[in-house]
């Protein structure tokens, strides 16, 4: 038994061989490109959004290209491993599309410095790492202003993620936006301390729901909290990707990340050689970030929200607008003239004035 | 009920040797059939699963390094299992070793500490681990408590203080507050046995832990007081066991492995402490310990072949668009089939009569 499996096993091996090698033969050399996913292309959030860009290469692309994706790849030792095996396998694009992969990244791009790698959220690079992220905070001062005029009771519900300073200068915009409408509004946050958690994250909606919320904001990834919100008659925010369909009469908008046009921009460059490795961080102006449709609100509300988007969009509008004051009513620095600079928000580490919690950790 | 199982008077020896690797047979049988299903050649996937990783010495040593923590943990399990009790929180063992170990690397981050750093952080994971699997034996002995209950719950608290110590005082101070320690000091990490690779000590160290295990089980005093505890409690106790001193034993010994597994890991092919370090080791080495029969080399044998349906399934995405939860549903699809094999060398269906006259 033990010898004829060997014998099969050998067979399958040399065709095996055989058929690759003939193909490479025929074919032009296509460009490579791999994803690693944190969740599954079915998480209708984060993953589901670099999916989208990934399946836009293809309809860009077509036979020039050939992508390969992982997904629900773990952040611990496993995201090594698999980066390494994308390299392996022959991709010269990889984008490793979750902060947690950073330095796994790193490690592998060091020991493949022909393959180049694109890594979302962090803030080491290489000549062969080049990182990018969104502006999402912009999208946050839109919700905030649009909460501040839908909330009956004032309270807003925010579901915390992780809490990194991509999420609490999100809070710290949503907020500021939203005392501009109503200067009494008040936060309550709940961390679920995960991107991706649909029972924790329908807990905590409910638990917000429960403590007199009536606007849920979310910085996780599922629709759990939304179909919550549509159950029990509030109102939220999508996360990621446009969840209308699990929020009917809930959904108000969404910041939708949109990875295409930088996916096709840096596929672009690496087929005409002229990739280098840079740190881009795009909001509504490079359409990296998007409005989900405004829904279930009145004409003037959805009016504000267009013109804040506008705003934001041209310039005219600073979601840091200084004077910012922190929550011990001390004023923060100004670095960048009329409002914070981007290594203040990139670095952010404090909540503003209004904000009766604390940083979890801090 | 329809059926019934009846106890076989004497299974088949030969059987019962075979099971595992009936079980493996049919494992793949049925995997061939979902590949059909999927729309793949069944032929040429299984190939990817379980012979492209095994032609390549980058994928044997992966395989390697993915195996050693799910053997090291499987080994202190089994021990457990014999004596019939049931540790199930190897996973929050794993992690209270690897933050142990862990503070040495972040208490003497930066400073220039000799070579007794390493040897001190597996120490400090082991003895970690012994400690917090001990909670649940002391539970049981003094208390009457369930132990499966109570080390299952403690998986959570050791989630929770690992999440606190990597958002709060270890956080890298130049991370911009995400949730990692800083990377650790050369001093505080395995050593590679191939340089550019990541086989690192901690799987020869596996190897020679499966060995003592076997030692201890098959050639010494303390190995036979284990089984005879487990298979015959009352002759155990006329032989004069103390049923509760073991139950202390194995669970320590487990605890240990446990935590010794996560320190390594840590120290090794992740470089620092994070959330999420374990993708569920303490979990899938319970599978590991029952495919390899309780038996230290046969656990080596099945952690190696649970490793190769991680790599293969990893290169069956990428070769062949074979989506991830494959590897999952092979490795659910394995454990039934060593238990459905197991029950029914053991036992025999028999049709009730009741069913027979209804019929």
């Amino acid at each position: 038994m033990h010898k004829a499996m060997m014998a099969a096993a050998l067979m399958l091996a040399a065709g095996c061989a055989g058929a690759t090698s003939a193909a490479a033969q025929d074919k032009p050399a296509k460009l490579k490109i791999g994803f690693v996913y944190i969740g599954s292309v079915g998480d209708f959030g984060w993953t589901y959004q670099h999916d989208q860009a990934r399946k836009a290469i293809v309809k860009e692309f077509g036979d020039k290209v050939e992508t390969t994706f992982l997904e629900n790849v773990s952040e611990g030792p496993d995201a090594e491993r698999s980066i390494e095996q994308l390299a392996r396998a022959g991709n010269k694009l990889i984008f490793t599309t979750s902060f947690g992969y950073m330095d796994s990244t790193i490690k592998v791009a060091k020991k493949y410095p022909d393959v180049k790698f694109e890594h979302v959220t962090g803030y080491k690079r290489e000549p062969n790492v080049a990182t990018y992220s969104g502006r999402f905070y912009e999208g946050r001062t839109i919700q905030g202003t649009i909460a501040a005029k839908m909330s009956k009771k004032g309270v807003i519900g925010y579901i915390g993620s992780v809490p990194v300073p991509e999420v609490i200068s999100g809070i710290n915009a949503s907020l500021l936006a939203a005392q501009k409408i109503n200067p009494a509004i008040k936060i309550k946050i709940v961390w679920v301390n995960s991107w991706f958690n649909p029972g924790k994250e329908a807990d905590a909606a409910k638990a917000l729901l429960d403590q007199g919320a009536d606007v849920i904001m979310q910085n996780t990834d599922s629709a759990a909290a939304m179909q919550i919100a549509n159950e029990r008659g509030a109102l939220a925010f999508a996360q990621d990707s446009d969840m209308i369909k699990f929020g009917p009469k809930a959904q108000l908008t969404g910041t939708i990340s949109n990875w295409t046009p930088y996916y096709l921009a840096r596929v672009r460059a690496v087929l005409d050689g002229s990739w280098a490795s840079a740190d881009t961080w795009a909001g509504l102006k490079d359409k990296m970030i998007l409005m989900a449709p405004y829904t279930n609100m009145p004409e003037d509300v959805k009016k504000l929200a267009a013109d804040t988007e506008a705003g934001i969009t041209d310039g005219s509008i600073k979601p840091f607008a200084c004077p910012i004051v922190d929550q011990e009513g001390k004023e923060v620095e100004c670095k960048g003239g009329d409002h914070l600079d981007d290594s203040q928000v990139l670095g952010m580490n404090f909540y503003v004035k209004g904000i009766d919690d604390k940083i979890p950790g801090k | 009920m329809p059926f019934r199982l009846e106890r076989r008077a004497e299974p088949a020896t030969a059987m019962v040797a075979l099971s595992p690797l009936i079980a493996v047979a049919l494992t793949i049988v049925t995997m061939a059939a979902l590949f059909a299903a999927l729309g793949k050649d069944p032929l040429a996937a299984l190939q990817v699963y379980f012979i492209v990783p095994l032609t390549d010495t980058y994928s044997l040593q992966e395989i390697a390094v993915k195996a050693s923590p799910l053997v090291m943990i499987a080994v202190g399990l089994s021990l457990c299992y014999r004596a019939n009790v049931w540790n199930i929180g190897a996973e929050g063992q794993l992690l209270i070793g690897a933050m142990a170990g862990s503070w040495l690397a972040v208490a003497t981050h930066g400073t220039n500490t000799g070579p007794w750093l390493l040897p001190a952080m597996l120490l400090l994971g082991a003895a970690a681990g012994a400690l917090y699997a001990l909670i649940p034996a002391l539970c049981k002995i003094r208390f009457g408590a369930s132990e499966i209950l109570i080390s299952l719950m403690l998986v959570y608290v050791a989630e929770f203080a690992l999440d606190y110590l990597v958002r709060g005082p270890w956080r890298d101070p130049a991370g911009f507050n995400f949730p990692t320690t800083a990377e650790f000091d050369a001093a505080a990490t395995m050593p590679l046995l191939i340089a550019g690779s990541r086989l690192h000590a901690g799987v020869i160290l596996g190897v020679l832990l499966v060995i003592g295990a076997a030692v201890l089980l098959g050639r010494t005093l303390k190995g036979f007081e284990i089984r005879v505890v487990g298979a015959a409690p009352r002759a155990a106790q006329f032989a004069g066991f103390d049923a509760d001193r073991l139950t202390l034993t194995t669970f320590a010994i487990s605890g240990a492995l446990a935590g010794l597994a996560g320190i390594i890991e840590v120290a090794g092919p992740i470089g620092h402490l994070q959330p999420g370090i374990s993708p569920g080791y303490g979990f899938t080495a319970i599978i590991v310990a029952f495919l390899g029969r309780l038996d230290p080399l046969a656990i080596l044998a099945a952690g190696l072949f649970l490793a190769l349906t991680f790599i293969g399934g990893e290169q069956a995405q990428i070769a062949l668009k074979i989506p991830q939860d494959m590897a999952k549903v092979i490795q659910g699809v394995l454990l039934f089939y060593v238990l459905a094999c197991d029950s029914l060398i053991l036992y025999r269906v028999r049709r009730t009569a009741a069913h027979r006259k209804a019929a």
